[in-house]
């Protein structure tokens, strides 16, 4: 019971982060209806040069204390993710509205590969640890182990989703994001400045990247130029399970995606009878993908799209 | 440009020799590497040409096509290496393999039938990925790819007692085996061209195109969608097979790293970036994305030459230039390096219309 409830909790951390990230993948892909592959490297950078500002602060403060440091850490971080997520737009994407619907999925490649490896040459190829300087505290709730950090992350990403949320819901430019979602053309006639828009929806989906790409490594201890390869795939997956371009559904798709990869670690030996190990937990994770889009093909929340006529 | 366009024969010919003399040119101005990196180009083609099928014919965007080219490779692995013992010769091998390769396109196909657009692409990026990390873990509890360590000494294709490795004398020139292996994958490439553009005039090809400009309306005149798009996948499929079952012979050796998601996107963009559905541009992006990163390693040489020293460690720069140029290449060429003319002609006619459109609205905003 015990392994259950801890694959639980494991997998409601790993997926709010998953959720983080796949809202910005389906903010942007609900009024671009593009899959910005580059959104994986923001999150990469964010929780590269959070790590960096905090390893400046350590030198020079030791003994500053260490919610103090991430904090900072995630104050520089986050606008240095917004205006990356800004830059790109304008950049690579902007210029290729028009073009045909392929290309900026290439020039999103382009940007990825640039943000990996300017990391790379910036920081090197190897894992930076993350400071142990966040306080150790372990709850057990239900006979499972929890982390005063696990806590922190799920609670924080509920808090930033439900910001999300008012924001999208209730204020004018989330009406207006709302507005581009549904037509572009005519949101731009009712006087929504669609570029605006646009670009800040970015910085927002940035925004988020980046608070996530700080509690990965936080949570991992770790963060290497690599990482937000796999991490935007997931995160990627998750947006399509639950419906890409509505964000209820990024968040549904994360947390569940998280679940089911934990869940996957913990119980795929004991299912298959010990023939395929926890390192098919990937497998496992794609295999369910693949299983609802086979019976929901717009994912679990995704509006049922009428054929055209 | 134009002395080509008026002498077809002439420059035909002219290709024929250019195409016959390439390894022995390439080797003796660059060195044997060059010839090897030839050999991939040749591979790069095969693949992209039979992505182009699915993704540039009929529109489906498949984000996991190297697991059939894994898949190739490792079905030629085993039937011709030491690990099962076999030995069986290539030319049993690579149909059989290509075979197999159709059926796996058939399973990956039949599930995603109902889906659109991206969420294809998501089922077939997670296809390859399913693919990889069995690969990469099926060394227990039954050794069947012996895991991350790859598969070695897989045996080169031979005909008869004439065998892929080694060099050979002709009329007293000495041909090594990567000169052999260019000619024999420039055979297949040839092959793989001239069926692409077979299918492409084909009932097959023109239901294709139909179903990629408007699924709905191709249904309504009476194509069977289903079995269409099937093929698209198996027939892509096949190339890849075939791809990969001479990359194992050709390498020897082959580990689950060489099928990892990044070689998909990779020939993905070979097509898109040479222009989607239009086969010289398919092979120019092929030749320009294999060619690319390869020369970029020279600019260490370079920054030796302009800087007096090696700034930047060139390996590490590599890539970056590669990404920028990938970026640039897309942002001066939307369309493609070399779109085909019925393409470019709706895409300048489109963006004259968003042009009208955008002044329009621009007006009615004021």
């Amino acid at each position: 019971m015990d392994i259950f409830t801890q694959q639980i909790i494991n997998g409601l951390v790993l997926g709010s982060i998953y959720a983080l990230v796949a809202l910005g993948y389906t903010m942007v892909y609900g009024i671009l209806e593009l899959i910005n592959f580059a959104h994986g490297e923001v999150t990469m950078m964010g929780a590269m040069v959070a790590l960096a500002v905090m390893g400046a602060i350590l030198g020079v403060a030791p003994n500053m204390p260490g919610i103090l440091v991430v904090v900072s850490g995630a104050l520089l971080a986050i606008p240095a993710c917004m205006l990356l997520g800004f830059a790109i737009e304008r950049v690579a994407y902007r210029p290729l509205r028009h073009a045909p619907r392929l290309a900026p999925l290439i020039t999103a490649i382009g940007v990825s590969i640039i943000l990996q490896n300017v990391a790379m040459l910036v920081w090197g190829r190897q894992y930076i640890p993350f400071p142990e300087i966040l306080p150790k505290s372990t709850f057990t709730v239900f006979g499972a182990h929890i982390t005063g950090l696990q806590i922190f992350i799920i609670v924080l990403s509920a808090l930033v989703m439900s910001g999300l949320w008012w924001l999208v819901q209730r204020t004018r430019l989330g009406r207006a994001m709302r507005a581009c979602a549904q037509s572009r053309e005519v949101a731009s006639l009712m006087g929504v400045n669609v570029n605006k828009v646009i670009s800040l929806t970015f910085v927002i989906g940035s925004a988020l990247a980046a608070i996530a790409g700080l509690m990965v490594s936080a949570y991992y201890g770790l963060a290497h130029y690599y990482m937000g390869f796999m991490l935007g795939l997931k995160a990627f997956s998750a947006a399509v399970l639950g419906g890409i371009g509505n964000i209820a559904g990024a968040m549904l798709g994360g947390l569940l995606l998280g679940v089911i990869e934990a869940l996957g670690a913990g119980y795929i030996g004991d299912i298959t009878g010990g023939f395929l190990g926890s390192h098919y937990q990937d497998v496992f994770a794609f295999f369910v993908l693949i299983a609802v889009l086979v019976f929901r093909p717009s994912g679990l929340l995704g509006e049922r799209v009428a054929t055209r006529a | 440009m134009l002395f080509f366009r008026e002498r077809p024969r002439i420059s035909l010919l002219l290709l024929a020799i250019l195409l016959a003399v390439l390894p022995f040119l390439t080797s003796g101005l660059l060195g044997n590497s060059w010839v090897r990196l030839l050999d991939f180009v040749l591979l790069y083609i095969l693949l992209a040409i039979g992505l182009n099928l699915v993704v540039g014919y009929a529109g489906l965007l498949d984000l996991g096509y190297i697991a059939f080219y894994a898949l190739g490779a490792y079905f030629y692995a085993w039937l011709a290496s030491p690990h099962f013992g076999l030995h069986l010769p290539f030319w049993i091998i690579l149909p059989l393999g290509t075979l197999f390769a159709a059926a796996f396109g058939f399973i990956l196909g039949a599930p995603t039938l109902r889906l659109r657009g991206d969420y294809l692409a998501i089922v077939t990026l997670g296809f390859g990925e399913i693919i990889r990390i069995f690969m990469n873990n099926l060394n227990a509890p039954v050794n069947l790819t012996n895991g991350p360590q790859g598969m070695d000494l897989i045996d080169p294709i031979s005909f008869g007692g004439f065998a892929f490795s080694g060099t050979h004398t002709f009329l007293d020139i000495k041909v090594p085996a990567i000169h052999l292996y260019y000619y024999l994958f420039l055979a297949f490439t040839l092959l793989a061209i001239l069926v692409a553009y077979r299918l492409q005039d084909s009932r097959i090809g023109r239901a294709w195109a139909a179903i990629r400009e408007d699924e709905v309306a191709a249904a309504a005149t009476g194509i069977n969608t289903r079995n269409i798009k099937l093929l698209a996948f198996a027939m892509g499929a096949t190339f890849g097979g075939l791809a990969g079952g001479l990359f194992a012979s050709f390498q020897g050796f082959i580990s689950p790293e060489s099928f990892n998601l990044f070689e998909s996107i990779m020939i993905l963009c070979m097509i898109v970036l040479g222009g989607m559905g239009h086969i010289p541009g398919v092979i120019l992006g092929a030749v320009l994305l294999t060619i690319l990163p390869e020369a970029l390693r020279y600019i260490g040489d370079l920054q030796r030459a302009w800087l007096g020293e090696v700034i930047v460690d060139p390996s590490d720069l590599r890539m970056l230039l590669f990404g920028i140029a990938l970026v640039l290449m897309m942002l001066f060429r939307p369309a493609g390096l070399w779109p085909s003319r019925q393409r470019k002609r709706e895409l300048t006619a489109e963006g004259e219309i968003a042009a009208h459109e955008q002044e329009s609205l621009h007006d009615a905003q004021r």
